[in-house]
């Protein structure tokens, strides 16, 4: 079994499954509670949030635990913009985001919101200049991903931080759920304030996740309630899953500091053996993420691939996962301003630590296979 | 000295059954579920199989059943979900001074952006009076919110007479039932509500995951946006192995033919009979006529501070009211609102709750500890 598909969710770690089944068994107290069962609970959350802190060179107090990615980006942008209405009502982001953070947009100009969604060139980068212009005395709020999740391009994070250090009534926020533990991002120097990532992506545990968020800033809740973590996020903590997500963070930091250019040289492999097939036209540029490679075979149907891959074993995906049902087209390759012939014929291969150069060699070998039997078929 | 553990009504045990079935799933089933490939078509079998299995559970259809982070989000998505949905038809909405503060707070919230908020009190067993409750129930009311069980009390709310005051009335009609889900069968259309709030962890299944029933036709709109999933009231990757967790929590409940209620039953008598031979309280509540897995009990002459603080010490883990309020040294106000602010028992009542991490030697025990820390306490 090959699994090329690391970004729509990830296999959990045997560390992770352990650190959650031990928490499950030995500390199912109510980290609220005043009781002994309540106060180890409690400690081990806090030091959940001070490794995670450290992870992310952060304060412990900064981190809040939440139930995954979708939530962590709703809460900073909702949470931001609702919390600093009175300021002003602009927000700025990109057409390539997730749904999460579109969504979430459109969800805020119902409520009288202004929202610039800033194109990408052609390379699938956001242009720093066009982030200057979009600015206005009324921005609240930037929010830009730092790895696209359909075609690996990684954004300026850095330089949009720096265009927006000295305007302290502008929030900065990244979506970094497929960035994390894959491309390094020192949130100090790059004037991140608030930053999301998600466990199921990083060989935790689905239900997990943490948002950033700069001490000083406030965020209105998406849940009001018993006040848990600073009140910005009520309900019972998760505590098993919380230490997972740590573990998990730990983890694959650790993999990253060992084996930097892992992913970079399985990129490379399959860039080059991609290559050789004539059929198949490469949609990431060069330089990009390393753990995600699209690409089109134009007038082959991607479902149609994906099942022939299906049936030999590999997985590999058509569109992001959550947008699998809307459309036949992708739109952040619409968005490149990509043909329609290669926006409707894309496949997505997305690689963990835990793939290899035999995998690569495996898929290329029957993806070429695949293609001369239904290139018969076809006529 | 083992510690004893009365206080399942914050949060119970994981059954070593639910944890065996989340590890197969997370090893076994880790797809994400909207993946077209067959990792993500098994993912979404499972979770289809237990959407269907935990609508069955309440009498409810598979397309009435919304995955959530917990409690908390349910009430949440409930209370403002609704109001803004319906704000066209009215502004008025009805809760209960005693509801948990997911559902406090978020009224508060309603109030602050415009919304109408009637908080009806209880009387001195912390019960909802229904002539209170038609007294108050007006034509532009769009939403009544009250819990079956008091988290803090066991009260038992009259949720079916209300059910039957607002057939005919447009109010949606919203109860949590996180304390009451798991110990006797519910099933929505006999109780008539069209939205429920339940949480896994209240009945041994993992923290982090409940779901919110809202009977098919009921107008809410969505608090978190994303992805297309729980269609689209609720988006993120579903978390599939706490879901699966949390059909395998009731499943066992269910084979064992909700045997857990009569056991918890008994453990609440043998603790209140052994306490009440050996010290002095009064039940804060109606000691017959409550959820079994919750006594909550006045100590005269006592502060809950010290009591809370001996208990421990002692090895009794108890509470003085829901565990959210419980590292604020706010008294209750589910207390406060059946006695008012001033009366002592709001400074001296603890709660014990029963369950899973129980058995019948340690009633004993733990009331002969409970009663030597108030008789310490209490010695003149
Ligand atoms: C870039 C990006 N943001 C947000 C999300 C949502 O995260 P989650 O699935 O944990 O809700 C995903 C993945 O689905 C993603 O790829
Ligand atoms: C009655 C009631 N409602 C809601 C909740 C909140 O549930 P959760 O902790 O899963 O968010 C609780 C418990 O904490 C409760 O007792």
């Amino acid at each position: 079994m090959i699994y090329f598909d690391n970004s729509a969710t990830t296999k959990p770690s045997q560390e992770v499954l352990d650190s959650f089944l031990t928490v499950s068994e030995t500390y199912y107290g109510n980290a609220s509670s005043a009781h002994q069962f309540g106060l180890d609970a409690d400690k081990l959350l806090r030091k959940s949030h001070q490794q995670a802190g450290q992870i992310m060179n952060v304060e412990p107090t900064e981190i809040i635990f939440t139930s995954g990615g979708t939530e962590g980006n709703n809460l900073a942008i909702k949470g931001v913009a609702l919390a600093y209405q009175k300021r002003g009502k602009h927000i700025i982001t990109t057409t390539i985001e997730h749904p999460s953070v579109l969504s979430a947009c459109q969800a805020l100009e119902e409520l009288g919101f202004n929202v610039t969604y800033l194109p990408v060139n052609q390379s699938g980068v956001v242009e720093v200049e066009s982030v200057k212009e979009a600015l206005q005395a009324d921005t609240i709020l930037v929010s830009i991903m730092h790895v696209n999740n359909e075609l690996g391009t990684i954004q300026p994070i850095k330089e949009i931080g720096e265009l927006l250090k000295n305007r302290p009534t502008t929030y900065f926020h990244v979506d970094d759920i497929q960035g994390f533990g894959k491309i390094s991002l020192d949130l100090k120097r790059s004037y991140v304030d608030l930053c999301s990532i998600s466990g199921h992506k990083i060989h935790g545990l689905k239900g997990t996740g943490l948002l950033y968020v700069k001490e000083g800033i406030r965020l209105f809740p998406l849940f009001h309630g018993g006040g848990q973590q600073t009140d910005k996020r009520s309900g019972t903590e998760n505590l098993a899953g919380i230490v997972s997500l740590v573990r998990a963070m730990r983890l694959i930091t650790e993999q990253k500091l060992h084996h930097p250019e892992y992913l970079d040289h399985l990129n490379q492999q399959l860039r080059q053996r991609l290559q050789e097939i004539p059929e198949v036209v490469i949609n990431t540029p060069e330089g990009q993420a390393p753990h995600i490679l699209n690409f089109s075979i134009p007038a082959y149907k991607p479902e149609v691939v994906l099942h022939a891959l299906e049936e030999n074993h590999i997985f590999v995906s058509t569109k992001s996962a959550c947008s699998s049902k809307r459309t036949d087209e992708s739109a952040v390759l619409r968005a490149i301003q990509l043909p329609r012939e290669r926006t409707t014929s894309a496949l997505r291969v997305s690689f963990s630590f835990q793939n290899t150069d035999g995998e690569i060699e495996l898929f290329v070998r029957v993806l070429k296979r695949i293609i001369k039997e239904l290139s018969k078929v076809m006529g | 000295m083992d510690t004893i553990y009365l206080d399942h009504a914050a949060t119970t045990p994981i059954h070593p059954e639910v944890i065996k079935t989340m590890s197969e799933v997370m090893e076994e089933s880790f797809g994400n579920p909207s993946s077209i490939h067959g990792f993500g078509r098994h993912a979404r079998a499972l979770l289809d199989e237990s959407r269907r299995y935990l609508a069955r559970s309440i009498g409810a259809d598979e397309k009435e059943v919304y995955f959530t982070s917990g409690g908390t989000e349910a009430d949440n998505i409930a209370l403002i979900g609704v109001a803004q949905a319906n704000k066209n038809k009215g502004k008025h909405i009805i809760t209960t001074q005693i509801e948990h503060h997911g559902i406090l707070h978020a009224a508060e919230h309603l109030e602050a952006i415009g919304f109408e908020v009637t908080y009806l009190p209880v009387d001195a067993y912390g019960q909802v009076d229904i002539e209170m409750f038609k007294k108050h129930l007006r034509e532009d009311t769009i939403l009544v919110s009250i819990m079956m069980i008091n988290n803090e009390t066991g009260a038992i709310q009259p949720i079916k007479q209300i059910a039957t005051l607002l057939e005919s009335h447009q109010a949606y009609f919203h109860t949590d039932a996180v304390q009451a889900y798991g110990l006797k069968p519910i099933n929505v259309t006999d109780l008539g509500v069209d939205l429920m709030s339940i949480t896994a962890h209240k009945f041994n299944g993992p923290k982090g995951v409940g779901f919110l029933y809202a009977k098919q036709g009921v107008k809410f709109t969505a608090l978190s946006h994303g992805g297309a999933q729980e269609r689209l009231k609720r988006a993120g990757t579903e978390n599939l192995p706490a879901i699966v967790g949390m059909k395998r929590a009731i499943e066992v409940i269910e084979e064992n033919n909700y045997l857990n209620f009569e056991r918890y039953k008994q453990y609440n008598e043998q603790f209140y009979t052994q306490l009440k031979a050996a010290c002095e309280f009064v039940v804060n509540g109606q000691y017959d006529n409550q959820s079994p897995t919750i006594l909550n009990v006045s100590f005269p002459n006592t502060n809950v501070e010290s009591l809370l603080m001996n208990l421990d010490l002692e090895g009794v883990a108890a509470s003085s009211g829901s565990a959210c309020t419980a590292g604020s040294l706010q008294s209750s106000h589910v207390l406060v609102a059946m006695y008012g602010a001033d009366d002592p028992r709001t400074q001296n009542s603890i709660r014990f709750s029963f369950g899973l991490a129980n058995n019948q030697d340690q009633m004993i025990e733990a009331a002969t500890r409970v009663a030597r820390v108030v008789n310490r306490l209490t010695k003149k």
